[in-house]
């Protein structure tokens, strides 16, 4: 794999933005997951009760089945 | 000859009003007569053919009966041939009985819409009071569990020796792709309790086989009360699985475990894994989120979770390619089981984050560790443990899951016609259909009969004891073409 990017370098030296660290796809790939997992943290901001503790707390269950 | 999957889960639902001392059975009670309430005429349960003390062993120990259910409590029986009622003290939704695995998870969706609107309905009727909030989960994280409970329709003659050696590896190890996932631990059963547990259930389970689902939780449940002609049938009730908010997870906890049966039936037991200590191991893999955690067999080998379930997927692999699974009533279900089953175990060995969209216990792990993140939280604050509760809260608009990107395998319409309508290829369709049909007439039913009452005579049972008859294919027409319930019964009986 090293070799593999080591030999694009080369060849595309002309251009000096490429990332030889991670293929742009993998880059663009993992930056929409982060994108995306900040959104639903977002989210859970606005849902989350706003009274974490108690309602904790007062979430006692018996046993069934 | 592999005997048809029909299956069933059973979902004890958590219920809280954010005030301690409101009693939860007054609580069941409202949510299950408020949604019954509004059917056509409500339907009570018929426990005549109830019997959760007889064992698959043959013999029944002292002291080791299952309680019986409270019979005064609010049940009901619905349209789509699902059973909602107060068992102990939790709304409790018994799906109808279905042939493939991906009706199961429909019929499961289902029960949380039927949950949904009792919130609504009970709401609605007390303005006043403080709304019932529904959890789909396991455990309240103080030591108490109810239950989820798979049902699986196998053969009499199949050994019950057999599918104990050969259920035991698989309930152990599934978890990691059917665990709903929890923080810490409840149970003194750890030598340092972990920060993250795998399943919500495990810890609970305290036997390798037994009759009990309240106190000393076996592995595999020897309940026998097959519910059917019991010469031909028993049902295999497990009750150490989560309740899934991912429908994935669903589809594979049942599908995998179906299809294992099959295979059992049809080749009987191949290369069965023995384990050590079936007990420790449940607990030792859902301790260990790494996925790392060896457990012991009896020949002293040692293996993980995930190579557990390598040798089973090959084993029901070659099974299939041989041309079996035919009883999961769905080739192209078959294939789908395979496909998500050896996708799931390679993704969780290379990257488990990346199993997000599918795995419970992942889904819930990657947002409670990049929320703590974001906010500088250690595991133990409240906030994560609210995160952590409300993953598995059924209000839309306090909902986690419904948050995280879970992949669907079921639209939202086919969900809400299944709060309705029985599902077609098992005899849950002719007790929906009669429900609806005649909801005057229908004075009781359970799951292998339904009695009528026709104003004159005594009361007719019609028994249904194969639970695969009775379906859409069989009296659809029937029940199309006749006028009234004596017009069907004479129909019936001639």
């Amino acid at each position: 794999m090293a070799e593999q990017e080591q030999t694009r370098r080369t060849t595309t030296s002309t251009t000096e933005s490429q990332d030889v660290d991670a293929p742009p796809a993998d880059r663009e790939s993992s930056e929409q997951l982060k994108a995306e997992l900040d959104d639903i943290l977002d989210q859970i901001d606005q849902v989350l009760e706003e009274n974490a503790e108690d309602f904790v707390r007062n979430y006692v269950q018996k046993g069934g089945e | 000859m592999a005997v048809s999957k029909v299956l069933g889960i059973e979902t004890e639902y958590g219920i809280s009003t954010g005030r301690p001392g409101d009693d939860p059975i007054v609580m069941s009670t409202l949510l299950v007569n408020a949604f019954a309430s509004k059917l056509a005429h409500h339907i009570r349960w018929d426990f005549d053919a109830e019997s959760p003390g007889a064992d698959a062993r043959g013999r029944v120990q002292p002291g080791s009966l299952a309680p019986m259910i409270e019979t005064h409590l609010a049940n009901a029986v619905l349209t789509n041939g699902a059973r909602f009622y107060v068992d102990h003290a939790h709304p409790e939704y018994s799906s109808p009985e279905v042939s493939t695995p991906l009706e199961a998870v429909r019929y499961d969706r289902a029960g949380e819409e039927v949950l949904r609107h009792a919130m609504a309905d009970v709401a609605r009727s007390y303005p006043d009071a403080p709304p019932i909030v529904v959890f789909k989960n396991n455990s309240d994280a103080k030591g108490n569990s109810y239950g989820t409970h798979e049902n699986y329709l196998i053969a009499r003659d199949l050994s019950f020796g057999d599918v104990i050696a050969a259920m035991v590896p698989h309930l152990v190890s599934r978890q990691v792709y059917c665990g709903a996932g929890k923080l810490g631990a409840e149970t003194t059963s750890f030598d340092g309790p972990p920060q993250f547990q795998i399943s919500q259930r495990a810890e609970f389970f305290e036997a390798v086989v037994g009759l009990e689902t309240t106190l000393k939780r076996p592995i595999i449940n020897t309940r026998d009360e097959p519910h059917a002609d019991a010469t031909r049938f028993r049902r295999l009730h497990v009750i150490i699985g989560d309740a899934n908010m991912s429908e994935v997870a669903t589809f594979l906890k049942v599908g995998t475990t179906a299809l294992l049966l099959a295979m059992l039936e049809d080749d009987g037991l191949i290369e069965a894994i023995e384990l050590a200590d079936p007990v420790r191991a449940v607990r030792t893999i859902s301790a260990d989120p790494s996925l790392n955690a060896t457990v012991e067999l009896a020949d002293g080998r040692t293996l993980t979770a995930l190579e557990i379930q390598e040798i089973l997927l090959g084993q029901a692999a070659r099974y299939v390619e041989r041309g079996g699974g035919e009883a999961i009533g769905d080739p192209s279900q078959v294939v789908e089981i395979l496909r998500r089953w050896e996708g799931s175990l390679h993704g969780l060995a290379t990257d488990s984050p990346s199993m997000s969209a599918t795995i419970d216990w992942v889904a819930k792990k990657r947002v409670l560790e990049a929320f703590g993140d974001r906010h500088r939280l250690s595991m133990g604050d409240p906030k994560l443990r609210a995160m952590d509760l409300q993953y598995h809260d059924l209000r839309p608009e306090r909902s986690i899951a419904s948050r995280v990107g879970l992949e669907k395998l079921v639209n939202q319409n086919d969900v809400d016609r299944a709060v309705t309508e029985p599902p077609r290829g098992t005899r849950a369709y002719f007790r929906g259909s009669c429900l609806a049909k005649f909801p005057r007439e229908v004075v009781t039913a359970n799951w292998d009969s339904l009695v009528f009452d026709l104003g004159t005579d005594p009361l007719r049972r019609v028994p249904m004891m194969d639970p695969l008859r009775g379906t859409a294919d069989h009296t659809e027409q029937l029940l199309g073409s006749v006028r009234s319930a004596q017009e069907l019964l004479a129909r019936i009986e001639s």
